[in-house]
């Protein structure tokens, strides 16, 4: 149980390529924190930097007050679970288990009392005597997390341990670790590219790129109120529509213009926001699917009806995602199922503007 | 090549059924496939087993049977009086414990220095690593007959400055066959280390062992395959080893087997070819034994190092 905070911290390789260039960050006490970014963007090489498997090149790191930058990984008192699971293929799942215990000469006692119930958190206890090329992948990843349980550490290390499972398993044991969290309530750091597994693990999400750290928040702020263009384009699927647009003044308000046959009025309580911005070039309007729906019986104030020729509709069930053309960018809604919505044919859609986004492009900032 | 006409079926032919054709060739591809296999293994194995066999059939002769002009593929009075002599006879038992003796305790040396110095330049990485990893194989490079002679001159500079005398002891063996085993296990070895995954030492480091424990409880356990193969190749090298021993030892007490067979049996030009059949038959049993159990273990380590290495 502790908290860990991470200063300036700069990870430079042989070669002067940096793959972290200075980031702050400070994970509470219990706190479940997700990094996510894409390949590259040095999320697993902070987590492998706070768990000392790589060295810090400036800055430091401090687990529970403590600065760790020259502890050795077993002195400071962490537990990684790793991608391909990392299990000790000769021995057994209690040997696996125990075996950071048995190192650290625990009594035997404490030892089964630990691994047994380690084990009866993630329901593994009949398979105790099994050896690892016995398991299946998602029980293999159960062991690794047993593995790193029973050490009862001060932080727990994940870097992309769903990755290898397929897409139904990896569901499960995305609920599956978020329970173990609930029961056992360590500080947790959990590395992924998914940004849906980031949103629905995390306490607060961490979001990385190139380098550095693009925002920092509960998943629903960086849902709804991302502050770059990165952050909106990654947090949400199917992604954030993001097109070119320009402000201008219409009437008493104001309104985005999309193309020349398309301008829609930005609403009354958005007006004093994006006043400043009329006129100016390389604007970007970002504005999610499931803002753009069918026409809504009732007017709303915001809410501004535009037809449009459909490309392509994909049927999810519960919703079809609609896919049209503005200026040859494509731009996806989500309409409802029973709205009528076809291959090649002329629809009037809506979008709500009371969530959109303006973008600056220049800054990649959001306004 | 020679099937390759009965594959096709001839281009002029177009009223047959293509598809059960092409069946059929197909399994005729097979079994022709199969019956090269046959023909070249069975020619490689009468290669590789008539002399072995020739051995046994003639160290059941006696010497007055091998110089008669019989058949020499059929025994006709079998004898074991060969087998007696020599197991009872005192110099061969003593040929037989030099050789045990110098095979363990090189394996054992080559096992303590090949593997810790495998696992340093597979998983730690420091100034040099690399070069030294290169190093060790191009060492296993030189052909040992070029070094007996500066040896010698070693041997006698030991001799001159400390006054032990190096020349003609078995035990010197020892120190000399690590030079010829050490860095091919080593090679072996770093190959197989360095097909395990990066991820379980880093398991292993954070779950708080030491690059010792590292090693001990967890690489040579999951190379285990490896270290065997490796530890054949060492004794084998070392039981079969010829030049060295005939180079640098004399007296009949400090002879090992190929050499003392060599050395006791033929005495000028007379050759006890009875008893040197049997003696280099009863010399390469114990490596058919430990091959014969530990097969499996030999290739899967060989190709394991190969593959992922």
């Amino acid at each position: 149980m502790a908290d860990v905070s991470i200063r300036k911290v700069v990870k430079e390789y042989e070669g002067g390529v940096q793959a972290v260039k200075g980031i702050d960050l400070d994970i509470a006490d219990k706190e479940f924190v997700v990094l996510v970014g894409p390949s590259g963007c040095g999320k697993s090489t902070t987590l492998r930097m706070i768990a000392g498997l790589e060295d810090i090149t400036d800055g430091e790191i401090a687990i529970d007050s403590e600065v760790v930058n020259d502890v050795p990984p077993k002195d400071r008192d962490i537990a990684m679970v790793f991608q391909n699971y990392a299990l000790y293929p000769h021995m057994t799942v209690a040997e696996n288990m125990s075996f950071g215990l048995r190192l650290k000469r625990f009594p035997k006692a404490e030892i089964k009392v630990r691994v047994d119930e380690a084990a009866r958190i993630l329901d593994i206890t009949e398979l105790l005597d099994r050896k690892p090329k016995a398991l299946s992948g998602g029980q293999r990843q159960r062991v690794a997390m047993g593995r790193a349980i029973v050490r009862n550490p001060k932080v727990f290390l994940f870097d992309e341990p769903l990755s290898n499972l397929d897409a139904k398993l990896r569901v499960q044991m995305r609920t599956e670790i978020k329970r173990v969290h609930q029961k056992v309530r360590t500080t947790t750091v959990y590395v992924t590219h998914d940004q849906i597994e980031a949103m629905t693990l995390a306490d607060r999400v961490v979001v990385m790129n190139h380098g550095r750290i693009e925002q920092v928040g509960p998943p629903n702020e960086l849902y709804h109120s991302p502050r770059t263009r990165f952050v909106a384009g990654f947090i949400g699927s199917p992604a954030m529509n993001i097109m070119p647009a320009t402000i201008e003044a219409a009437g008493g308000g104001l309104a985005v213009r999309l193309s020349e046959q398309l301008a829609l009025p930005i609403p009354d309580a958005k007006v004093a926001r994006y006043r400043s911005l009329v006129g100016k070039p390389k604007m970007l309007l970002g504005l999610r699917p499931e803002h753009i729906t069918e026409v809504r019986p009732h007017a709303e104030p915001g809410i501004v009806p535009f037809s449009v020729q459909l490309d392509v509709t994909e049927p999810m069930g519960m919703e079809t995602l609609v896919y049209f053309k503005i200026k040859e960018l494509e731009i996806c809604g989500r309409v409802n199922p029973n709205a009528g919505a076809r291959d090649n044919s002329p629809m009037q859609l809506s979008a709500d503007l009371n969530n959109m986004h303006v973008i600056d492009e220049a800054s990649g900032l959001v306004i | 090549m020679a099937n390759a006409s009965s594959i096709n079926p001839p281009s002029i032919d177009k009223s047959g059924p293509r598809r059960s054709s092409k069946y059929g060739s197909m399994k005729r591809d097979r079994t022709w496939a199969l019956r090269w296999s046959y023909f070249f293994l069975t020619i490689f194995a009468a290669f590789s087993l008539l002399p072995p066999i020739y051995m046994l059939i003639t160290s059941l002769k006696t010497s007055a049977e091998i110089s008669a002009a019989t058949n020499p593929w059929w025994v006709f009075n079998p004898t074991l009086s060969n087998y007696i002599e020599l197991l009872t006879s005192n110099q061969f038992q003593i040929f037989f414990r030099n050789s045990a003796m110098v095979s363990i305790l090189v394996v054992t040396l080559t096992m303590l220095i090949s593997v810790p110095a495998a696992f340093a330049l597979a998983r730690m990485k420091f100034w040099g690593s690399t070069t030294l990893a290169t190093g060790v194989f191009l060492t296993y490079l030189i052909p040992d007959t070029l070094l007996f002679i500066p040896l010698f001159k070693m041997f006698a500079t030991v001799n001159d400055w400390t006054g032990i005398q190096l020349m003609n002891r078995w035990w010197v063996l020892v120190l000399i066959y690590p030079t010829l085993t050490v860095p091919f296990c080593t090679w072996i070895m770093i190959g197989y280390f360095a097909s395990i995954p990066k991820e379980l030492d880093e398991a292993a480091i954070i779950d708080g062992a030491s690059w010792f424990q590292t090693m001990t409880k967890i690489f040579i356990p999951v190379a285990f395959p490896g270290l065997i193969a490796a530890t054949i190749f060492a004794f084998t090298v070392s039981w079969a080893q010829f030049l060295y021993p005939l180079a640098f030892t004399t007296s009949i007490d400090q002879l090992v087997l190929p050499v003392g067979i060599i050395t006791s049996l033929i005495k000028g030009d007379v050759f006890n070819w009875g008893q040197i059949m049997t003696g280099a038959l009863l010399g390469a049993a114990p490596p058919l034994i430990i091959y014969a159990f530990l097969m499996d273990y030999y290739v899967a380590g060989l190709t394991a190092g190969a593959t992922k290495g």
